[in-house]
């Protein structure tokens, strides 16, 4: 009896959107499309970063899309994007993961002729520069993995080709996050992070690829290694740096490695550590438990990634045109401005000023002392009037990126070295 | 097992004069017809899954793909890694040291349940206190410790203000301490059970019989409790080494990622997609913990004792 009625459902919309489709192709009016859309379901995966329920829920009500979202953690993200390209039609990722993903074919390159606000997308993601006068930091920067030839091209393109990889979404320069009640001193080098008066009381996340580079910053740092490419290692240098942290371990310097989110935050709020690699959302997390954390700029500059959405090579029809619709609103604005307000950026910044106050606006983009208390989305508060963001302006943090976030040539060495260190 | 007591049945009957063949052999035939649900399922579920193991294990692997191959690399590099000896080395110290600690509460604890509680109510009760933990999940269990043992934690707070210490003691937590801990606490009552049942099943005129021929509390105990109860520690014995062997997560969680079993290095291999490897390492691991129980198995035959 199901499977009669199920075929019948089927055969019914098949010819309901068959007919649509007829129509669509009779008259390919915008109007028509927006219509069609309400029908459509979008899989959406990607970090936990970015794929929040407030999004699903005004996608719906503005464009009557329906979007399906899983959140994973960035290794899981990446084994799915690589081996199971038919269970999503979006892909959340981010750069680096990109130039791990893009050459199994999974993903198919965007015109970028159909991306309205394409021409106000910030340069780092266009031709690498954010002021015309600046230095295109280390590592995958995203630039450099965002185009390709054609819609099938399978080698990343050194130029704005028209056809982009992944759409840019939000991005964010990492820094180490302290206590500073704890610790009651300026903190203005990465090379802290070893500095065994902090014995016992310091971490670094276990994320190979990450956590190799936040070592680097620190190696630097303390002038003990100068690298070719921090975001491309040569063995050498990987022996050095892990050699350097292997020893820092075995003294004690670590209190613990963490791994996901939830575990950095509990590591700093309960005063077990008091300087860690940190992201953005962590330092708002613990910061909205009333703890005091800074999210601290240091003289070496930042470790930087970027995230962006990709579509399934399997995408076609109305879906992809759903697709397209999404991405434009993508970049209105709206969502822009709610990840901008938990200390993200967004990619076409001046779209997400219109849904932001202009207390907002100067204190997350522009640097300024709150005027205000500053909320996030989420309603708790993060600053009181008259504070400053950690590291100031926008044009202040990401126009001092030193790498961003990568995959190196040596990758599988890399990996294992850090298992050695893990398990030393 | 299932086959050798079909094996047994059907000699038993063989060797029998046989007053009705035929009922022998539909004997012979429900004796194979009941034992093919549960060779199904171990077929189904176990033995393809490991076959399956072995296969990838000699795969290659590239970043983000597995290609079937037939190679020795993956154990080639497992086994000619120094890493490899230290991580299994961790592990099996893990599993003594909590091995030696569960038996040793477990054996307390069923002992003082099973012969000095009188009443049967009372034991089946105090028993049932022991399992009280397990109505939450073992991640809670093991997780709600950290709170505990931090350095701002309730252990550490508490002994401040008796004056017993007055700096924070770090190795609480993230330390092979509480790892230690908290596989014992989570695997203890996995001892407590088969020992407890075996002794329940120990005749109390035995005891009453040393008593009588002079026997000490402690003959008592080491000549007649003891050897009756082994198979329960054997049994006992094989749940907490196999499970602290497999385990990854609370050596994960407990250690702050500080220290590696093989679990974690498994979990670190499928994190990055390198099933091959995570495989091979598996293989090593599963033929380790076989040995370790066939060589176990060599000093109590359970199948007999039970």
């Amino acid at each position: 009896m199901t499977t009669i009625s199920k075929v019948r459902y089927s055969r019914r919309s098949m010819l309901k959107s068959g007919a649509a489709a007829l129509t669509a192709a009779a008259l390919p009016a915008p109007m028509v499309w927006g219509q069609e859309s309400k029908n459509i379901t979008l899989r959406q995966f990607g970090t936990g970063v970015s794929n929040l329920n407030e999004v699903a829920k005004k996608v719906k009500e503005d464009l009557g899309i329906t979007l399906e979202m899983t959140a994973l953690d960035s290794d899981s993200v990446t084994q799915r994007a690589a081996t199971q390209p038919d269970s999503f039609d979006i892909a959340d990722i981010e750069y680096w993961i990109c130039k791990k993903v893009w050459p199994t074919g999974n993903l198919q390159a965007m015109d970028t002729s159909k991306i309205k606000n394409y021409d106000k997308i910030v340069g780092i993601f266009r031709d690498g520069k954010l002021t015309p006068d600046s230095v295109i930091a280390q590592g995958t920067a995203p630039h450099t993995v965002g185009f390709v030839d054609g819609p099938g091209g399978t080698s990343f393109a050194d130029h704005e080709t028209g056809w982009m990889t992944l759409i840019p979404t939000i991005y964010n320069a990492d820094t180490l996050g302290i206590r500073p009640d704890l610790i009651g001193r300026p903190i203005e080098h990465w090379s802290e992070l070893l500095n065994p008066e902090f014995k016992g009381k310091s971490s670094i996340l276990d994320i190979s690829s990450i956590g190799n580079m936040d070592a680097a910053m620190v190696c630097k740092s303390m002038g003990e290694i100068k690298y070719g490419d921090k975001g491309n290692m040569t063995r050498d240098e990987i022996d050095k740096t892990m050699a350097i942290f292997t020893e820092a371990k075995k003294n004690g310097q670590f209190r613990a490695f963490w791994k996901t989110f939830d575990e950095s935050v509990n590591l700093m709020a309960s005063g077990e550590v008091v300087i860690q690699s940190m992201w953005s959302p962590a330092i708002t997390a613990v910061k909205s438990r009333g703890i005091p954390c800074v999210y601290q700029p240091l003289a070496e500059g930042y470790r930087s990634w970027g995230g962006g959405l990709g579509l399934s090579a399997s995408l076609t029809g109305m879906e992809l045109d759903a697709a397209y619709e999404y991405i434009n609103w993508y970049l209105s604005g709206w969502v822009g401005g709610f990840f901008m307000r938990q200390g993200y950026y967004s990619a076409v910044p001046e779209t997400s000023k219109n849904y932001m106050s202009a207390n907002e606006w100067g204190y997350w983009f522009e640097g300024k002392p709150a005027t205000d208390v500053i909320t996030s989305p989420f309603g708790d508060p993060l600053a009181k009037a008259g504070e400053v963001r950690d590291g100031g302006s926008f044009f202040d943090r990401m126009g001092h990126i030193a790498a961003w976030n990568s995959v190196m040539d040596e990758n599988q060495y890399m990996v294992r070295k850090w298992n050695e260190f893990i398990a030393a | 097992m299932t086959n050798q007591t079909t094996q047994t049945n059907d000699t038993a009957f063989a060797q029998a004069p046989a007053p009705d063949a035929r009922r022998a052999m539909s004997h012979h035939l429900s004796g194979w017809l009941l034992a093919s649900p549960i060779a199904l399922v171990l077929t189904g579920f176990l033995l393809l899954p490991i076959i399956m193991i072995v296969v990838v294990s000699f795969w290659g692997a590239t970043e983000f793909s597995i290609y079937p191959a037939f190679q020795f690399d993956n154990y080639a590099f497992l086994l000619g890694s120094e890493v490899t000896y230290r991580v299994f080395l961790n592990t099996f110290r893990y599993a003594a040291i909590t091995w030696a600690l569960t038996l040793l509460i477990g054996f307390t604890v069923a002992y003082f349940l099973a012969f000095h509680v009188r009443s049967l109510n009372w034991q089946i009760g105090l028993f049932l206190f022991c399992t009280i933990p397990f109505w939450t999940s073992n991640i809670i269990r093991m997780i709600s410790w950290i709170p505990f043992l931090g350095r701002n934690g309730l252990a550490n707070s508490t002994l401040l203000s008796w004056g017993v210490i007055d700096q924070p003691v770090e190795w609480l937590l993230f330390s092979d301490f509480s790892v230690i801990l908290a596989f014992v606490h989570l695997y203890t009552l996995f001892m407590i059970v088969p020992i407890f049942n075996t002794m329940m099943r120990i005749d109390r005129s035995l005891l009453e019989a040393a008593a009588d021929a002079g026997a000490s509390g402690w003959q008592t105990l080491w000549n007649v409790i003891v050897p009756l109860t082994k198979p329960g520690i054997m049994i006992g014995t094989i749940f907490v080494i196999t499970l602290v062997m497999g385990d990854f997560i609370t050596v994960r969680f407990m250690s702050g990622s500080q220290s590696a079993n093989v679990g974690r290095l498994i979990s670190n291999d499928i994190a990055l997609l390198q099933y091959p490897s995570a495989s091979a390492t598996a293989v090593i691991l599963l033929i380790t913990v076989l040995l370790m129980i066939a060589t176990l198995l060599r000093f109590v035959d359970i199948r007999k004792e039970l």
